[in-house]
């Protein structure tokens, strides 16, 4: 059982329109699963049915071996896009409040909050108001909240928005510690660059269907040209560009760096290898830069959506 | 369950916590007896003011004692000066007003032909005083012509005091009735408010919860009906705390502002009745009264008006405030819910006024009848009438009707909450609310 979650054949529909068609996607047990789309296509439908806030048409999901049921909302954490919190309520109330009704008692609450809000350094907090909070200190408590009653699954939705980068870097490393614990984490986001930094699995989902999932890296290896970045110091960069051309194909590229000299960017071609490609270089002047061009989790996500429609 | 329980106290404190709420619920006695103490202070002060009425009487029919005034009427006999003079004097004098009696010798035109002077157009009482002492002093006059004794006319009168049974031989009386129409409109009203202020309140609560953006975390904690349910419920229990700390509060204030102004409470009650009630209760005055009330009230049919009180009032709470909740689960905001809000004031207004023309005219009639089973207006309507007596079978047509329409209702309200709590952005119509109803799971 190397799968926590497996979403089989969803179908979702509002009336004539069809949020989900057919979605299948597998969730392995302890990795941070990217759930990626633009807006609209299908995420938040898709999370919700997850978090039995709506249920599926058609489709199962199993959790952890067993057909999702009401008892597995103590089992997951949620922390939505659209969030908030009580703006009168006190913070230690409120993060009690939503502690017991995920089904911890009011002690167990109590100590892991504890926990918690020292480790945040925010104790001073529990008998002030949400309002009286900047957005950044409510989005802490409602980090912790979500994370409180120690869920074998937890599903973030655009969890970095609303923080300032020191803090989104404190949550992200939180995240990524909670995985390294035992959790299970679903984490939905826009933001590619957090893709790559945090996602070990990714979905793409594309007006309702699912059309790309599996290890970001056997992605990347899937997506990859081939092409090199390359900084070479010559005497005649014409005339190496030239018989480059003969053997590979050859764009100008245009990337920083401290050295002058030519940039270029190669792809292989036919049977040749970037050791070939490597010893041409340095054959025919200093090498100063080499580095693949492993596409970025953005380019693949453009890419896909913009093959598919 | 447990979770029902944590929300509904998470609910009844919040709404108890309240800075408003506290505000109101001590506020809104001392407002009420304020008001109250003002009208009544204010009427005594207006008819402190005596009306100095001056009349011309040519015909000679009249004598002072003809014109009988009253605390604030007083009568002065201005003939002698004559029409012009008078009308000057009047108008230029602090006299409230001339009366003037032409000379004419038919009764029945001079009845026609007094005229009425006066600064400003005078009220009802004063325009009756006038009038019942000119009809009285011609009415002898025309029976001394038709040669009509009229000791004998006055001796004649009789006056009736039926005493009315119903078949199961319990004795009611026109206070008992008075009693009945009482028991039924306070319960009646008090519903009414309940529903407005604790079902607007669940509304507002659902809105709240909406704006905050907290909704989406509580319902993948908690089922939204559960929700919904917890909601209800702990408003209620605010509720029920405000209206008891209100009832208390009225009690003791309403002892001192008699007590130190001299304010009397029963005055405000018989100041609203008509004279025929008035009378009544003076008829029971004298030591015994508040033993006849108690009396009475203890004929009522206590026991049952307290069961079906209880039942009407959680059936019909419940039954508007889920629509409310539907109502605050569809809008974004409190300005998007005056269109649907008319729909559900509609019942509950036309029940109070079926309940405050019709059933106390006639507590049997059809209307009564009707609406006492309609589950909109039922809870009010049947309220008002289980006093009289209702039979067990109507009421269980009634129970039995609303406790359908409850469920029926909660089940579609639900619906629409469920759906309405996580869209946000457009304003829903009532085309858009169908479609939410229609949606799976």
């Amino acid at each position: 059982m190397s799968n926590l979650l497996e979403i089989n054949n969803v179908v979702k529909r509002y009336g004539n329109y069809t949020a989900l068609n057919n979605v299948s996607i597998h969730i392995p047990k302890g990795c941070v699963f990217g759930l990626l789309g633009p807006n609209g296509a299908g995420k938040t439908s898709l999370i919700r049915i997850i978090n039995q806030i709506t249920m599926p048409d058609s489709g199962e999901i199993i959790l952890d071996g067993e057909k999702l049921a009401p008892h597995h909302i103590e089992q997951i954490g949620y922390l939505p896009e659209e969030r908030g919190l009580y703006k009168s309520m006190k913070v230690g109330e409120q993060a009690l409040y939503l502690a017991q009704l995920k089904g911890l008692s009011k002690t167990e609450a109590k100590k892991k909050l504890k926990y918690w809000f020292d480790k945040f350094d925010i104790g001073a907090w529990w008998d002030k108001k949400i309002e009286e909070l900047s957005k950044g200190m409510a989005q802490k408590v409602q980090f912790i909240v979500t994370v409180l009653h120690e869920p074998k699954l937890l599903i973030f939705d655009e969890p970095f928005s609303g923080f300032d980068p020191i803090n989104a870097q404190l949550i992200a490393k939180e995240i990524l510690q909670l995985r390294d614990e035992g959790a299970t984490i679903i984490f939905s986001t826009h933001r590619m660059e957090s893709v790559e930094e945090m996602c070990d699995n990714i979905a793409l989902i594309h007006k309702s269907n699912k059309i790309l999932d599996g290890k970001l890296d056997d992605i990347k290896r899937e997506y990859r040209t081939n092409t090199f970045q390359v900084g070479l110091k010559t005497d005649n960069p014409e005339l190496v560009q030239q018989k480059l051309k003969e053997n590979f194909e050859v764009s100008p590229a245009d990337f920083k760096t401290l050295n002058g000299g030519l940039k270029l960017n190669v792809k292989l071609t036919g049977n040749s290898s970037a050791n070939d490609l490597l010893s041409y270089l340095t054959n025919n002047g200093e090498m100063q830069h080499f580095v693949e061009l492993v596409p970025s989790a953005n380019d693949i996500f453009i890419q896909t959506i913009h093959k598919t429609s | 369950m447990n979770k029902l329980r944590l929300i509904i106290k998470r609910e009844f404190i919040a709404k108890v916590r309240n800075k408003s709420f506290i505000i109101m619920t001590f506020l809104s006695p001392l407002i009420a007896i304020g008001m109250i103490a003002l009208v009544v202070f204010l009427t005594k002060k207006n008819d402190d003011k005596v009306k100095e009425i001056v009349y011309v009487d040519n015909s000679g029919l009249f004598t002072g004692e003809d014109f009988k005034g009253t605390e604030t009427i007083k009568y002065t006999d201005f003939t002698e000066l004559g029409i012009e003079e008078t009308k000057k004097k009047v108008e230029e004098g602090n006299h409230y007003g001339v009366l003037i009696i032409p000379k004419i010798d038919s009764l029945e035109l001079l009845a026609k032909s007094v005229e009425f002077f006066s600064k400003d157009t005078p009220g009802l009482n004063t325009m009756d005083n006038i009038e019942g002492n000119v009809n009285n002093k011609l009415r002898s006059l025309k029976m001394e012509q038709l040669g009509i004794d009229e000791q004998k006319i006055k001796s004649s009168r009789i006056s009736s005091d039926i005493k009315m049974f119903n078949f199961s031989g319990e004795e009611s009386s026109k206070l008992a009735n008075g009693l009945k129409i009482g028991v039924g409109m306070i319960a009646g009203y008090l519903l009414m408010m309940f529903v407005i202020i604790y079902g607007t309140s669940v509304m507002r609560s659902v809105i709240e919860e909406k704006t905050s953006r907290i909704i989406e975390v509580i319902v993948s904690s908690v089922k939204p009906f559960q929700l919904m349910l917890g909601k209800i419920i702990g408003n209620a229990s605010a509720g029920l705390l405000q209206f008891t700390i209100w009832g208390i509060l009225l009690l003791i204030f309403s002892t001192i502002a008699s007590s130190v102004f001299g304010v009397d409470m029963s005055e405000m009650q018989t100041a609203n009745m008509s004279p025929e009630q008035l009378e009544t209760i003076k008829q029971t005055a004298g030591g015994g009264q508040a033993q006849m009330i108690v009396q009475e009230i203890l004929k009522l049919p206590l026991f049952t008006l307290f069961f079906l009180f209880i039942f009407y009032f959680i059936g019909g709470y419940m039954l508007y405030s889920s629509l409310f909740a539907a109502i605050g689960a569809a809008v974004d905001n409190e300005t998007d819910t005056q269109q649907f809000m008319m729909p559900i004031m509609l019942p509950l207004m036309l029940a109070v006024y079926v309940g405050a023309f019709t059933v106390i005219n006639d507590p049997h009639g059809p209307i009564s009848i009707i609406f006492s089973y309609i589950p909109l207006t039922s809870p009010i309507v049947m309220l008002m009438r289980v006093p009289f007596g209702v039979a067990w079978w109507e009421i269980a047509i009634s129970m039995l009707l609303l406790l359908l329409t409850f469920l029926a209702v909660v089940w579609l309200a639900a619906k629409i909450y469920r759906v309405g709590i996580l869209m946000y952005g457009k304003k829903p119509t009532y085309k858009d609310l169908w479609k939410w109803i229609r949606y799976s799971g």
